[in-house]
């Protein structure tokens, strides 16, 4: 019993437990913004930048999430901080022009697919022209006569 | 016009049409003197309530948008503090808006800066887009009707309370 307290002793005194980190700082820094600063978390070194990183490193200690954390971070800075265009203004554009180009590459495919079989069939020889091409009289004796010096 | 140059045809448009309204759309938030405060309810620091410019309705404002991590603003506050203790009684007030902070480095800033003025925060910092604001501190003196008598985008000290902003209230 004495020894059970002594070794629950250190855990009493160093308070609640830390729970295990389910993320890293780093991950989190990788996929958020400096909001003043326009960049990546990451890459940002300004005075708010550093007090946003505390404030990462806080709740990642605390054991939250990814998603937790980024949550945490829109509520306080607001939705700027996600590393995603907004979806207004000029920075629609980031979601509307892919759309665009792949609604248009797709128009542009199927008209060139469609442009392609119909002159793929207008050149196809017809069988008056195979008939016309193929070789006659004495050309059409010595092809033959070398196509059977190589059957078997 | 064959299919191929009307389909050229349409995605330049589509193009320009796109580019057209990200311009006409950019535009930040611009407020002018004159114009009407951009308002809001908002809670209050460190709370618990909220509040809003036009609480004040009928008196001066002095509002001052402040972030805990910015030096000037630290170097503010106190100058803030006497001003809005020489005014108090002509109908003046300053108010503190705290934006692209969290909560704990504004509750620390005010804890270390106590300010006796009301304060209250921008949540998901969406008062500095309101204001046009490019950075902290800011201030803005707001007339008795809501509207904007003067727009200083820095840091104020006592100079300019009395030189600048002193002779408009007293002109009132």
């Amino acid at each position: 019993m004495i020894a059970a307290a002594a070794l629950a002793a250190p855990a009493i005194a160093a308070g609640a437990p830390h729970p295990a980190p389910q993320t890293t700082v780093n991950a989190i820094e990788a996929e958020v913004m400096c909001p003043i600063c326009g960049t990546l978390l990451e890459l940002a070194e300004s005075p708010q930048a550093k007090r946003e990183k505390v404030f990462v490193a806080k709740l990642v200690a605390e054991g939250k999430s990814k998603a937790e954390v980024k949550d945490a971070l829109v509520a306080q800075y607001g939705p700027s901080v996600l590393a995603l265009p907004k979806a207004s203004g000029f920075d629609l554009s980031a979601y509307l022009v892919p759309i665009l180009a792949l609604a248009i590459a797709v128009v542009v495919l199927a008209f060139s697919v469609r442009r392609w079989r119909r002159s793929g069939r207008a050149n196809e020889p017809s069988a008056q022209d195979a008939a016309a091409s193929a070789p006659q009289g004495e050309d059409a004796e010595r092809l033959e006569a070398d196509l059977s010096r190589y059957d078997l | 016009m064959s299919a191929r140059s009307l389909l050229a045809f349409l995605a330049v448009l589509a193009v320009i049409g796109l580019l057209a309204f990200g311009l006409l759309s950019k535009g930040e938030t611009k407020i002018a003197v004159g114009d009407p405060v951009p308002d809001k309810v908002l809670p209050a620091l460190p709370g618990p309530g909220q509040g809003s410019i036009a609480k004040y309705r009928g008196s001066w404002v002095l509002v001052n948008l402040w972030a805990s991590w910015c030096v000037p603003c630290r170097q503010e506050a106190p100058v803030l503090q006497r001003f809005y203790e020489r005014n108090r009684q002509n109908e003046t007030t300053v108010l503190g808006i705290n934006v692209q902070d969290n909560e704990d480095d504004a509750r620390a800033f005010l804890r270390e800066h106590p300010t006796g003025y009301p304060q209250l925060r921008s949540v998901g910092d969406e008062r500095s887009a309101a204001f046009g604001s490019t950075g902290v501190p800011e201030n803005f003196l707001v007339e008795p009707d809501g509207d904007l008598a003067l727009i200083w985008r820095g840091p104020v000290d006592d100079q300019f309370l009395r030189e600048r902003v002193a002779p408009l209230i007293k002109g009132s």
